[in-house]
């Protein structure tokens, strides 16, 4: 029995080349995939929000709201759990330039955007949700240890629980520093028990002193190298899309943690 | 819907603030009424508040092993992890358990941005970061995490957690439940926020800056006043220590409302106290004090106020500390929980620096005054932007 066992019920996912999950599928299976607009819907947004709200925020509330539309689940009941290497790169590019020339300027509306809790507060907003809602970071295991962080709340309290994992491209000085030069997004609805709206099994499990495991592979320039959550994400993706295989995340600097996929009969 | 918790053991925690340095300080502080606020020193261009400043923050240089990890933010948390032997008690922890069973959850809003905003004001001639900063571990939010699991050697499950003011906080619900599904068997949890213009200029353009050392729940009260701040604690199951003080319980909530505002009843604030006492077991009459979120803006201690005032009985005592250390902001949670935990253990409930004539929706719970009385429980409340709310509950081990 693995440590952790938790039921996905819905999967969000947005690139610039991919608009959701389905897409992933059918690229993966060969077919043509029509890119996505270039800036995340939102569509869960009201509108005046939508045009407020900043990109690190449209990409996150994006793949969350498709993750909880294929789940079936009512938003305002999941706590949800927000995670992101790097936060919104442009407004902390935004930011420090104001900071080192005319700081009294500073705007006030992206100061209040730059928390890093900014997806969470204007999803709970949207969505109604007074459940608990995070926003967490692990650096490059920013994927795997919000994994391991939303599958012990869904287990913990025995609730359904959303995972939102996003970072959008790095701009300016800042850019260097973080080496994101895309944006991508996943969201997974996770529950404790199997349910109809069921689509597949996590199993997971905690693997310590693992840090030749974890070791970044050799970089091939494929797409999902340019961001953080995407370069870990892969092999899940692809596991998820075909229901089946199991991969290992970086849940820390040594610590890996092990996910199995199991269909449901 | 609340799930009632074991309590688990706090062995050992401390806090650094502009205080001082360590428990002792703090106690002295809070006992004397003497607050650590002081003229804005701090910021690259004028700025006319007042705020918390940590002493001696510039001269804790990282050894250099650490180095990769220099920055003040990491400085003020290797200062702090050298207070109250803490260090001792957490490799001690690592010794007993080995270093993949403790787990570090840590809280911060700022972590190292100031080191992003000093490589700003210092580009080089082609406009890249200046070589001395151009070390991308420390221009990430999990900076304080990595630099502090490094430090003290742990291999569990490290996350960093940033909902703004509520951020240090909500470490103590993570720790929890890593440790009750058995994926840990101790945490080191806390937080580190320090000084830098992206708060002092950001809450300046909010106009929710005071121009005078900041007064929570006063009728004049005119805004916060910001601090820093380094504080960690370690958690283990209770019969590992059974004499250690106990967290108790824990609430989080969302309050839906507005990025900036604190719902106008309470709502979310309201949620985590009801879950916080829910998951403790305790009715709102067993609480002897509460440390409130008090930041002094007019709309979180009005809304805080009546919430203390309609929940909780005249027996109940409730103080904000930020007139003496600021708004510490993602270490506001670990900070406050050790003002609660040393109000239990000395039997002191602080004062409430700052406030003379208490705002009409204060009940009669405020202390002004620091009061010598038996407290068995301890509330702490932490609000944060986006509208995170958590609280703790502490108590003592049962005799």
């Amino acid at each position: 029995m693995s440590a952790l066992q938790v039921y996905v019920e819905g999967i969000g996912l947005w690139s610039s080349e991919l608009g959701d999950f389905a897409a992933l599928k059918a690229q993966l299976a060969g077919l043509p995939v029509e890119p996505p607009a270039s800036r995340p819907r939102a569509e869960i947004l009201p509108p005046n929000e939508r045009r407020r709200a900043p990109e690190s925020v449209l990409l996150a509330v994006e793949v969350a709201g498709q993750a909880v539309a294929m789940s079936g689940r009512d938003a305002r009941d999941l706590p949800c759990v927000f995670s992101s290497t790097f936060g919104d790169q442009h407004i902390s590019d935004y930011m420090c330039t104001t900071l080192a020339t005319t700081p009294a300027e500073l705007s006030p509306t992206r100061f209040h955007n730059s928390v890093h809790n900014a997806p969470a507060g204007y999803w709970t907003i949207a969505t109604g949700c007074h459940a608990s809602s995070s926003a967490v970071s692990a650096s490059q295991a920013s994927l795997g240890a919000s994994l391991l962080e939303a599958a012990t709340l869904c287990v913990a309290e025995q609730r359904p629980v959303l995972l939102v994992c996003s970072d959008i491209s790095g701009q300016g000085p800042l850019r260097e520093m973080t080496g994101t030069h895309r944006s991508f997004g996943i969201a997974l609805v996770l529950a404790p028990a199997a349910s109809p709206q069921t689509l597949v099994r996590l199993d997971l499990d905690l693997i310590p002193h693992a840090g030749e495991a974890l070791r970044p592979a050799p970089a091939t320039g494929a797409w999902y190298e340019s961001n953080p959550i995407a370069a870990s994400a892969w092999p899940l993706m692809q596991n998820l899309a075909t229901g089946e295989g199991d991969c290992t995340l970086a849940a820390a600097e040594t610590l890996a943690l092990r996910v199995a996929l199991e269909t449901p009969a | 819907m609340s799930v009632p918790i074991h309590p688990l053991a706090v062995r050992a925690y401390t806090v650094t603030s502009a205080l001082g340095q360590g428990l002792e300080s703090h106690l002295a502080a809070l006992s004397s009424g003497r607050g650590g606020l002081r003229q804005n020193d701090f910021s690259s261009a004028p700025l006319a508040c007042w705020i918390g400043r940590v002493d001696g923050v510039e001269d804790a240089a990282l050894p250099a092993a650490h180095a990769a990890w220099e920055c003040r933010n990491n400085r003020l948390a290797w200062l702090g992890l050298h207070q109250d032997r803490f260090l001792e008690h957490a490799l001690d922890a690592r010794q007993r358990y080995g270093a993949a069973r403790v787990a570090l959850v840590l809280g911060t809003s700022t972590a190292s941005i100031g080191a992003t905003e000093e490589g700003y004001r210092h580009l080089d001639e082609n406009g890249h970061m200046p070589p001395d900063l151009r070390r991308p571990l420390i221009h990430a939010p999990h900076s304080l995490a990595g630099f502090v699991a490094e430090a003290l050697g742990l291999e569990g499950p490290c996350l960093t957690v940033s909902t703004a003011c509520s951020s240090s906080a909500k470490v103590f619900a993570n720790a929890e439940r890593l440790i009750r599904l058995g994926l840990a068997d101790a945490a080191v949890v806390g937080g580190v926020d320090t000084l830098c213009d992206s708060v002092l200029f950001g809450f300046n353009a909010l106009e929710l800056v005071s121009p005078e050392p900041c007064r929570p729940f006063d009728q004049a009260r005119r805004g916060i006043s910001i601090g820093e701040a380094a504080g960690f604690a370690l958690l283990e199951r209770v019969d590992a220590a059974p004499d250690a003080l106990r967290l108790l319980g824990y609430g989080e909530s969302s309050d839906a409302h507005h990025m900036s505002t604190p719902h106008p009843e309470g709502l979310g604030a309201e949620l985590a106290l009801r879950d916080a006492l829910a998951r403790a077991g305790l009715s709102a009459e067993q609480v002897d004090y509460i440390n409130l979120h008090g930041t002094a803006s007019l709309k979180n201690d009005e809304v805080e106020a009546a919430l203390i005032a309609r929940a909780f009985p005249t027996t109940t005592r409730a103080s904000s500390t930020k007139g003496f250390t600021g708004h510490t902001l993602g270490a506001a949670g670990i900070l406050e929980a050790a003002f609660a935990l040393l109000a239990i253990r000395h039997g002191q409930v602080p004062g409430n620096l700052g406030c003379t004539h208490p705002d009409t929706a204060c009940g009669p719970q405020l202390a002004l005054q620091s009061e010598q009385r038996q407290v068995n429980v301890a509330l702490s409340n932490s609000f944060g932007f986006g509208g995170n709310n958590a609280c703790l509950a502490f108590g003592r081990a049962l005799a």
